[in-house]
């Protein structure tokens, strides 16, 4: 840990020296059913302030904790994907400091004291080819959250809403091994993928993944960054305050240890108020929840429930099902998207089907959020995750899942163009209809018929003479020409035939 | 003593009476009220009893049942009390407190809810020292409860209310708990049994917390039966408490007259060297009484014993400062409005209700855990309590079935004469402590009265899990001890 250490000063005006960042991540465990220790919802999203209460996570005297068990496993999880040493057994702690967030006014959280430890103990990720070491990961409660009144600070009103407090946290402590915001990045998306193909956390939801950030310049004082709402921010706010200490040090100035927070409106990070300074927390350890124990058994059955990781699947993706590298890195960081891709394909249709769904549904999705309809569409079909499913009939999942295979096997074997296949699949979301019906609706099946191309490749030629004639010499010529039939055609005339056509037109004259 | 003679029936005695027919529940409960009305001018024993008319019809309905052949549970409209820091639904539960003067529980405790499945009537929350913090109930903030063999005396605490009732025949059972003792001294104080189980054996869900890795709920009762009895109703495995042993319902009362040929029993040199000299004397007396049942009795010494106390008060003070922290008046507690306050100034102003003696302990909760401090005090704390533990864990290993000591090196004492002076109260814990730093079950029999007229209690310790052996060593004594006066009225 870079601690106090001697000032940034030293050698004032020479180069600046080389910027050290770690971070902690705060992971929200919203796919798991309940709250960390009460029967509460774990997702606490669009209800009514303290609705999803109870008198545990509200704190009433002579209640108890009782540990979520499956929040155990999928943190255990999340500990073995960062490579982190499994304990044999784990402890609670009782974090002491009074905030009105807190119903208890302590959070019970993890720690490695007194020869007790967290979920998970020291690992290791590569990302960008880096190692970056992972201290720790351990299991806590959120608090519940503050909402403030009122038009001014004198007459402002403070309210706190305790639908979140005890949601599951999985907290991610890393070494300070970032030297740079680009690297951040990497990471953080690495880790959102992985949580997301745990099943874990859906990192789509608002605050669902948060980050404080420590910042120093090598050899100087550590800076702790708080109140980063978002991966965006966080990468501004660690490009502010290296600028910063940058800018300190030149001036031969001591950067000072402190903790700030990240102001988003006027993008800088500035020092905190006051709250609960350093005087400890007064750790103790949590009596009421006994020690778990992590067995052997216990780590080999969550080994075989693990799924494939992302790099896995990527691999699998090009190795197996011949998909090109760029488009197996989009599709296998994507939970919700390889699910659906692996439900629909066949060893036939494997690259259509990547293509199809990693240009057009993406596209579809990204191009319809903003009218939030579509991706939830989408997201429907996969069907993997209960609490996603917005609907309950199931023969639609099967429908959906059917429909995108229908459509890639009808492109892979050549009965519908790639283009017919974009709009297809818009008519499809957007009706609900099946395959077979808008295929036949839309009349977007190939023109394969010889008479009906013929007039169409003869105008090509008479209208592209200089093309024709170099035809002859230039094969990429021909595809150029098939291209305009298609384009005359929108994109519906067999390929396969065109070509056919075309070479016996030009050949033959 | 003038009032009916019914209601001085044991629990058992209780259980026979109303499934024969011999007295009805609804007549045993009216007599029990009216005794209480009596009782409480004198003793202070209850915080609250609970709207009579509708515990009469509680009772009339268990006598329809018993009428009408239909299952009315093992305690079968037996009136009892709990102590105000166990959570009863929809009633007031202070815990000796003004900070919870306003608190109504939203739900019921575990032992609540399964003395209400037996068929046990509820009928009084009874006074504590605030929190359970104190060993003469002089600490509750709303007044002392006296001591029915005499009234100039304390009744011992926490528990003081619970036995109390028991002894003054306000109940015929009540459920108490013990951090330190908070059971066993004031059963000892008041010669009724006090039962304390090994931990984990009981629920705490519901039992407000003073000190959670040490504290159960425990029953006080006139005889050990029938501390068996409920503790038969209240242990076993909840889903509410994760610290609960994984262990089905028992019957406690399965064996109890098994005597004790061939148990070996230790006498505790260093809680009985410096007693009262009647005190030691009564121990020496039950000793014999065992030898004459068939027991080996000899002295044994627990180096550890003389860290005990301090390392209690470390550890009970840090987890106190803890457990104790959420009492900031913003979503329960009593009235007091928060305009022209901000949060802080708010929970100081709030938190000032708390008592002397809570806020001694918080305080000094808060010093021995602090980041410079824990080493030193806490920590230290931990290591004391681990190195006991292996110690008297040693000694049931080895060599005995039951350690043995005065449940109090001394005999009660008067109203006040102590209040001035923490640190010789604390001293009262001595013997007390080792069972809840080690978690072990122990029990506290009544043996005999002081020239004076004041009960001596025999405290027996047994190894985890060991309750049963315990209830029995506990019988045996009881049987074979010299009569008992009966309690003065
Ligand atoms: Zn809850």
């Amino acid at each position: 840990m870079s601690g106090s250490g001697r000032g940034a000063g030293g050698a004032a005006g020479g180069a600046a020296p080389r910027p050290v960042i770690g971070l902690e991540i705060h992971c929200q465990m919203t796919s798991l059913k309940s709250k960390l220790f009460c029967p509460c919802r774990a997702d606490y999203r669009g209800m009514a302030p303290n609705e999803n209460v109870c008198p545990v996570c509200m704190g009433m005297p002579g209640t108890l904790p009782r540990l979520n068990a499956e929040a155990v496993r999928r943190g255990t999880m999340i500990a073995m994907a960062l490579g982190c040493a499994i304990p044999e057994r784990i402890s609670f702690f009782r974090k002491n400091y009074f905030y009105p967030d807190l119903p208890k006014n302590f959070q019970i959280t993890q720690l490695d004291m007194y020869g007790d430890t967290s979920i998970g103990g020291r690992g290791s990720v590569l990302v960008g080819g880096r190692t970056v070491g992972i201290r720790r990961v351990q299991l806590e409660e959120d608090p519940g959250r503050m909402i403030y009144e009122g038009a001014s600070v004198q007459n402002r009103i403070s309210l706190v809403d305790y639908n979140r407090a005890g949601t599951p946290l999985v907290e991610i402590v890393t070494e300070p091994d970032f030297e740079g915001p680009r690297q951040l990045r990497l990471f953080l998306q690495m880790l959102s993928d992985m949580v997301g193909n745990l099943g874990v956390c859906n990192p789509a939801l608002e605050g669902a993944m948060r980050a404080d950030a420590n910042v120093s310049l090598e050899g100087g004082n550590r800076v702790e960054i708080k109140n980063i709402s978002s991966f965006h921010d966080l990468e501004k706010a660690v490009v502010f305050e290296i600028a910063r200490q940058e800018a300190q040090h030149s001036r031969g100035l001591e950067v000072a240890q402190e903790t700030r927070h990240w102001d988003a409106a006027r993008k800088i990070t500035a020092p905190s108020r006051l709250k609960e300074e350093e005087k400890g927390y007064r750790y103790l350890l949590e009596a009421d929840i006994p020690w778990v124990r992590i067995d052997a058994e216990t780590v080999e059955s969550l080994k075989s429930r693990m799924p494939e990781s992302v790099s896995e699947k990527r691999e699998r993706f090009v190795s197996r099902h011949m998909i090109p590298p760029q488009v197996a890195d989009v599709l296998s960081s994507d939970k919700m998207y390889s699910d659906l891709f692996d439900a629909a394909r066949t060893d036939k249709n494997a690259r259509e089907l990547a293509n199809i769904i990693t240009t057009d549904l993406m596209g579809l999705a990204m191009a319809s959020s903003a009218a939030a309809a579509a991706p939830a569409a989408a997201r429907d079909d996969v069907g993997g995750d209960a609490q996603k499913k917005k609907h309950d009939d199931p023969a639609s999942d099967v429908i959906r899942v059917d429909g995108l295979r229908e459509l890639a096997d009808a492109v892979a074997s050549g009965q519908m163009a790639r283009n017919s296949a974009k709009q297809a699949l818009h008519e499809m979301a957007k009706t609900g209809k099946s395959f077979a019906e808008v295929s036949s609706e839309m009349d977007l099946g190939l023109i394969s018929d010889e008479s009906e191309l013929l007039g169409v490749v003869r105008s090509v030629i008479s209208e592209e003479p200089q093309a024709a004639k170099q035809a002859y010499s230039n094969p990429n010529t021909v595809n150029y020409l098939v291209g305009k039939v298609m384009q005359k055609t929108r994109g519906k005339a067999d390929p396969q035939v065109t070509l056919e056509l075309l070479k016996r037109c030009l050949l033959g004259d | 003593m003038n009032h009916s003679s019914i209601i001085r029936a044991s629990a058992l005695e209780y259980v026979r009476g109303v499934t024969s027919g011999e007295f009805t529940a609804e007549e045993f409960l009216s007599e029990t009220l009216s005794r209480v009305g009596e009782a409480e001018t004198r003793y202070h024993a209850y915080l609250r009893v609970e709207d009579s008319q509708r515990l009469l019809a509680r009772a009339r309905e268990v006598d329809r049942g018993i009428k009408s052949g239909q299952k009315v549970g093992l305690l079968a409209g037996m009136p009892v009390s709990i102590k105000d820091n166990i959570c009863m639904r929809g009633s007031r539960t202070t815990c000796g407190s003004r900070m919870l003067e306003g608190f109504v529980a939203p739900y019921d405790a575990t032992a609540v809810s399964r003395l209400h499945a037996e068929g046990a009537i509820i009928v009084a929350k009874a006074n504590m020292d605030e929190f359970a913090m104190g060993l003469s109930t002089e600490f509750s903030a709303y007044g002392p409860s006296r001591n029915p063999w005499n009234t100039e005396y304390v009744p011992g605490g926490s528990s003081g209310g619970s036995a109390v009732a028991a002894a003054a025949f306000e109940c015929v059972a009540s459920l108490g708990s013990d951090t330190g003792g908070s059971v066993r001294n004031p059963a000892s104080f008041c010669s009724v049994v006090g039962y304390k189980p090994t931990y984990g054996l009981v629920s705490r869900h519901g039992l407000v917390s003073y000190a959670n890795s040490i504290e159960q709920i425990g029953p006080i009762a006139r005889t050990v039966s029938d501390a068996a009895l409920v503790l038969g109703v209240i242990a076993g495995r909840d889903e509410h408490d994760d610290t609960t042993a994984d262990a089905a319902a028992d019957d406690y009362l399965e064996g109890i007259e098994g005597g004790v040929e061939g148990m070996r029993v230790g006498i505790v040199d260093e809680m009985t060297e410096g007693a009262d000299p009647e005190v030691a004397r009564a121990v020496a007396r039950a000793a014999g009484d065992l030898e004459a049942a068939g027991a080996s009795c000899e002295r044994i010494s627990l180096d550890m014993v003389g860290y005990s106390v301090p390392s209690y008060y470390t550890i009970t003070a840090a987890e106190a400062a803890s457990n104790l922290a959420r009492y900031d008046n913003l979503r329960y507690g009593y009235d007091l409005p928060t305009d022209g306050y901000e949060f802080n100034s708010y929970v100081a102003e709030a938190r000032g209700r708390f008592g002397p003696e809570v806020t001694r302990r918080m305080i000094l909760g808060g010093y021995v855990s602090s980041a410079g401090h824990a080493g030193r005090y806490y920590l230290k704390a931990l290591k004391v309590r681990a190195k006991l533990t292996r110690e008297v864990a040693d000694a049931f290993a080895s060599s005995y079935d039951i350690l043995m000591a005065p449940t109090v090196p001394i005999l009660p004492f008067r109203i006040g004469e102590k209040s001035d002076d923490p640190v010789s109260l604390f001293m009262v814990d001595l013997n007390t402590v080792t069972a809840n730093l080690t978690r072990r079950p122990a029990v506290s029999v009544p043996y005999a009265v002081s020239a004076g007229g004041l009960p001596i209690g025999i405290q027996m310790m047994a190894d985890s899990m060991q309750d049963k052996t315990l209830l029995r060593a506990a019988r045996a004594l009881e049987r074979k001890r010299p009569p008992l006066p009966e309690v003065p009225d």
